[in-house]
């Protein structure tokens, strides 16, 4: 049970996809407009990493070493159709939103990377919570960096006003380059209280 | 007049770096030095051309005609990373000197998102086939432009005094976003002249 907690928080904190490993981020950048867009994303990609290293994991002993990357990217571009016709039903403006983002959780490099390095190896409950993590790590990743960006920006918190009205919100927050600024304060930000250096 | 309002959407307007965030991985991976960010962005070219003309031909003579759009994503990535291989083939066979120049990148660009994005984008704005390649050609030198100014940057700063948690991934961001900066003046020059 213990060694479950481990997996589960290890993507959460440890080896968070955005904050810490900084892979697969299109996505974290592009859709962190309003945290509504960012969690709905979020949703999407717990269920294609959760549902793909559960099924990556089941067939890891019978799919030949030599072709899995091709079947591992067919698993993972059938769950993100599902995910992506699903967020269509369920949340049509948000969907429109968030655009060719859905369909890109295929080469998100985060999905791939769990597939490769985790579920191929590790049974299918360890597998299915290592996905959880990661993914849930993501989102709040995402719904951090989208507070941030859209209270600054716009003054609201997923669309409820939150600072007073004289507020003069800062639009280039919510513009593209705001998002890349944003997101390397909060790096550095992050690295300074946790004493970590990168390198040049 | 169309084609010359698609050139400069894609290059400068709609960059794909600074404004649509396609293809950050491979941007922020092997743009330590310009030489190499040089050969990424020809392969990236390359293949981005390719790939909008053959996305384009299976979606409308497959996809559209059998009714099977919502196989799009499956069928789009396949098609994708069959077609890397393939150039990778035509390549070593045809070229040997530009497969050692373009080789080691061929690879990774599958899982760029930038050559899925503009398969994706092309659908979705409906362009006709020349439009297409157009927009794949634009789009993928938009996204070379991006990666080897970059690049040539950072050569810069590996001998500045950097504060030590700002280093590596950090400062790169935030670079990015004062040449997103940069580039989102070209906003104006769009509206301004082509319309």
């Amino acid at each position: 049970m213990k060694k479950l907690w481990n997996i589960f928080f290890n993507g959460i904190i440890n080896e968070n996809p955005t904050l810490r490993l900084v892979i697969g981020m299109c996505a974290p950048l592009a859709v962190t407009t309003t945290v509504a867009n960012g969690f709905w994303m979020g949703v999407a990609v717990i269920f294609v990493l959760t549902a793909s290293n559960i099924l990556i994991s089941a067939l890891r002993k019978i799919v030949p070493d030599q072709i899995r990357i091709p079947i591992f990217v067919v698993v993972i571009a059938t769950f993100t159709t599902v995910a992506d016709l699903s967020l269509k039903a369920i949340q049509p403006d948000i969907h429109a939103k968030l655009g060719v983002f859905v369909p890109l959780i295929v080469v998100n490099c985060i999905i791939l990377a769990r597939a490769e390095a985790f579920a191929s190896k590790n049974n299918v409950l360890d597998s299915a919570v290592d996905g959880m993590g990661m993914a849930i790590g993501f989102t709040l990743a995402l719904i951090l960096l989208a507070t941030i960006r859209e209270v600054l920006g716009n003054g609201t918190w997923w669309g409820i006003r939150v600072l007073p009205a004289g507020f003069e919100p800062a639009i280039v927050m919510i513009l593209p380059p705001g998002a890349f600024v944003c997101l390397g304060y909060l790096l550095g930000g992050l690295n300074l209280l946790t004493g970590k250096t990168g390198e040049n | 007049m169309q084609y010359l309002a698609i050139i400069i959407g894609g290059v400068l307007v709609n960059n794909y770096i600074f404004s649509r965030f396609l293809g950050l991985c491979p941007f922020w991976g092997v743009s330590k030095q310009v030489e190499t960010a040089t050969g990424m962005s020809m392969a990236v070219v390359f293949v981005m051309v390719i790939a909008s003309a053959v996305t384009w031909i299976v979606n409308k003579y497959l996809l559209v005609s059998f009714g099977l759009q919502y196989m799009q994503t499956i069928v789009f990535i396949l098609v994708i990373a069959a077609l890397v291989q393939l150039v990778e083939m035509v390549i070593l066979k045809v070229s040997p000197v530009l497969y050692q120049a373009l080789g080691i990148y061929l690879p990774l660009i599958t899982t760029n998102c930038a050559v899925l994005g503009v398969a994706l984008l092309n659908i979705s704005e409906d362009y006709g086939f020349l439009e297409s390649i157009v927009n794949g050609a634009a789009s993928a030198i938009g996204w070379s432009l991006a990666i080897i100014l970059f690049a040539s940057i950072r050569e810069r700063w590996a001998f500045a005094d950097i504060p030590p948690s700002m280093r590596g991934f950090p400062i790169a961001i935030v670079a990015t976003g004062l040449m997103s900066i940069a580039f989102f003046g070209f906003q104006g020059l769009f509206r301004g002249i082509l319309f």
